[in-house]
């Protein structure tokens, strides 16, 4: 059984178990235009909610993606290093970002499930 | 500028029509991008041609007698031997022989026709009412607008519009109709790319927009391909690359002032400018090439082998013909020569780069004189 959840800085973690894996929303892909480098945290190191973990960069622009959670990272999508256009193409799904190993589960309830999120980028607009 | 006033160009609606997202950029709600986004843009223009709105820069009509002499008190450029019919590239100049803006110049005939940045106009336009004189008349021409097609189409897709556009060469100007509409063309740009900017009135810009448009090669172009376009052709973004701090000559830029102007002077700051030609400038504009695929915005540290601060990137991201992250900026003159190693200070990790002869991407002009 997975769950996922969303935060206002479109990131998404999808949590099965203790172990989250963290990626961008296809809304936040749609605004970073085409992503032609990214930078992931590497394997062991200690994020923290709302922290920065990773960074995604356009032809224009680089920037942060956010933790949304606490923990350890236990993997790196070395794919999406190798290919940035993934997450342009696969935002949910091949284009994740890195897992992380929850330290406080309890993280997870200040988060939006897809409808809110949704009405969150609506709302937006 | 205040946000509450932010401007429109005569194209405003017809970007909306084409899905455009806009952004504010130099008081004016402007295109960043279309649908088919900043690389599929950046690509188009370099293969085939794009049409860019630039309609926010300044237009401005010098006349009045010996106004090519009134002028050069204000630009190192020699604009009295400008010939009829020629474009030259120069720069307003402050006292201390910094720039306060970079500017095309086309004498039209007896006139002089000025296009000037956006976020500078209304301060260039002071700067000339108070260094003109008397008997120089300047109208600005803000019933214009300006749109540049550029690529390597381009020259096909004008002479089926405009058969007296072909026959131009690199940096001149006419006053020929475009698709039976009066307009001013230079051949020139910002991209690298052979390509025209033609000025037509705001009444006919869209008209002439939407001929150009319906051309298969032809296709709209945002602001953030302007913006790789020109980075890759190493061509400098004024409030970038120039500000009132850096001189025309640490800025690479000895070759728009001709012989006579560099023994005579007689330009705002031409003391210091003559000094840097003399005895070379402290510091010099490069293109730096980073080793791995990390862009170096701008404002990035450049440092030398010994991690000391050496310069600073002035603008820097990711080139999509070159395929890779590129960026130009400021070192210490000792450090200039292509092939120096250095590295950038990216979210405080020292990364590998060299400095790189620019153009990144080879210009591709139309040659003087040739059709095409």
């Amino acid at each position: 059984m997975s769950k996922t959840y969303f935060t206002s800085e479109h990131e998404w973690i999808k949590v099965e178990g203790d172990i989250g894996t963290v990626g961008i929303t296809d809304h936040a892909q749609g605004a970073l235009g085409d992503v032609v480098f990214v930078e992931l945290p590497e394997v062991g190191k200690a994020v923290t909610k709302g922290g920065d973990a990773a960074v995604v960069e356009s032809v224009k622009a680089a920037s942060d993606v956010f933790s949304p959670v606490t923990g350890a990272v236990t993997a790196a999508n070395e794919a999406i290093v190798d290919q940035p256009a993934l997450i342009n193409e696969s935002p949910e799904d091949a284009a994740w970002f890195f897992k992380v190993r929850l330290s406080n589960p309890g993280e997870l309830d200040g988060l939006m499930d897809r409808a809110a999120y949704d009405a969150f980028v609506a709302g937006q607009q | 500028m205040t946000q509450e006033t932010i401007l429109r160009t005569p194209l405003y609606e017809l970007h909306r029509e084409l899905g455009a997202k806009m952004v504010p950029f130099a008081g004016y709600d402007m295109p960043v991008q279309y649908p088919a986004g900043v690389m599929a843009e950046h690509i188009h223009t370099r293969t085939k041609a794009g049409l860019f709105d630039v309609s926010h820069m300044g237009q401005v009509r010098l006349s009045g007698p010996g106004v090519e002499a009134a002028l050069e008190k204000l630009v190192p450029g020699d604009i009295q031997a400008l010939a009829p019919g020629k474009v030259r590239y120069t720069m307003f100049t402050n006292e201390q022989g910094g720039v306060l803006d970079d500017l095309m110049v086309s004498k039209t005939g007896h006139d002089l026709f000025l296009v000037v940045n956006a976020a500078c106009k209304e301060q260039d336009i002071a700067h000339l009412r108070a260094g003109l004189g008397d008997g120089i008349k300047i109208d600005v021409l803000e019933d214009r607008a300006l749109l540049a097609l550029q690529g390597p189409e381009a020259a096909d897709v004008m002479a089926r519009h405009a058969p007296d556009a072909a026959a131009m060469g690199f940096m001149s100007w006419a006053a020929i109709k475009v698709a039976g509409f009066d307009c001013f063309v230079t051949r020139s740009g910002y991209t690298g790319e052979d390509g025209y900017e033609i000025s037509v009135h705001e009444a006919d810009s869209v008209a002439l927009a939407k001929l150009l448009l319906a051309e298969p090669d032809v296709a709209p172009i945002g602001l953030g391909a302007r913006d790789s376009l020109r980075l890759e052709a190493g061509l400098c973004l004024y409030g970038s690359d120039l500000d009132p701090t850096t001189s025309p000559i640490e800025a690479g830029l000895t070759w728009t002032i001709s012989k006579r102007r560099r023994a005579e002077g007689g330009f705002a700051g031409a003391a210091t400018v003559q000094k840097h030609l003399a005895e070379g400038a402290p510091r010099l504009r490069v293109g730096i090439k980073p080793v791995d695929k990390a862009p170096a915005r701008a404002h990035t540290d450049v440092l030398d082998a010994s991690g000391r601060k050496i310069g600073e990137i002035t603008s820097g991201g990711f080139g999509p013909t070159l395929g890779g992250p590129l960026a130009m900026g400021y070192v210490e003159a000792a450090f200039a020569a292509p092939g120096t190693e250095v590295s950038l200070l990216v979210r405080g990790t020292p990364r590998q780069a060299h400095v790189v002869a620019m153009p990144f991407v080879p210009h591709r002009y139309a040659i003087p004189g040739r059709t095409s």
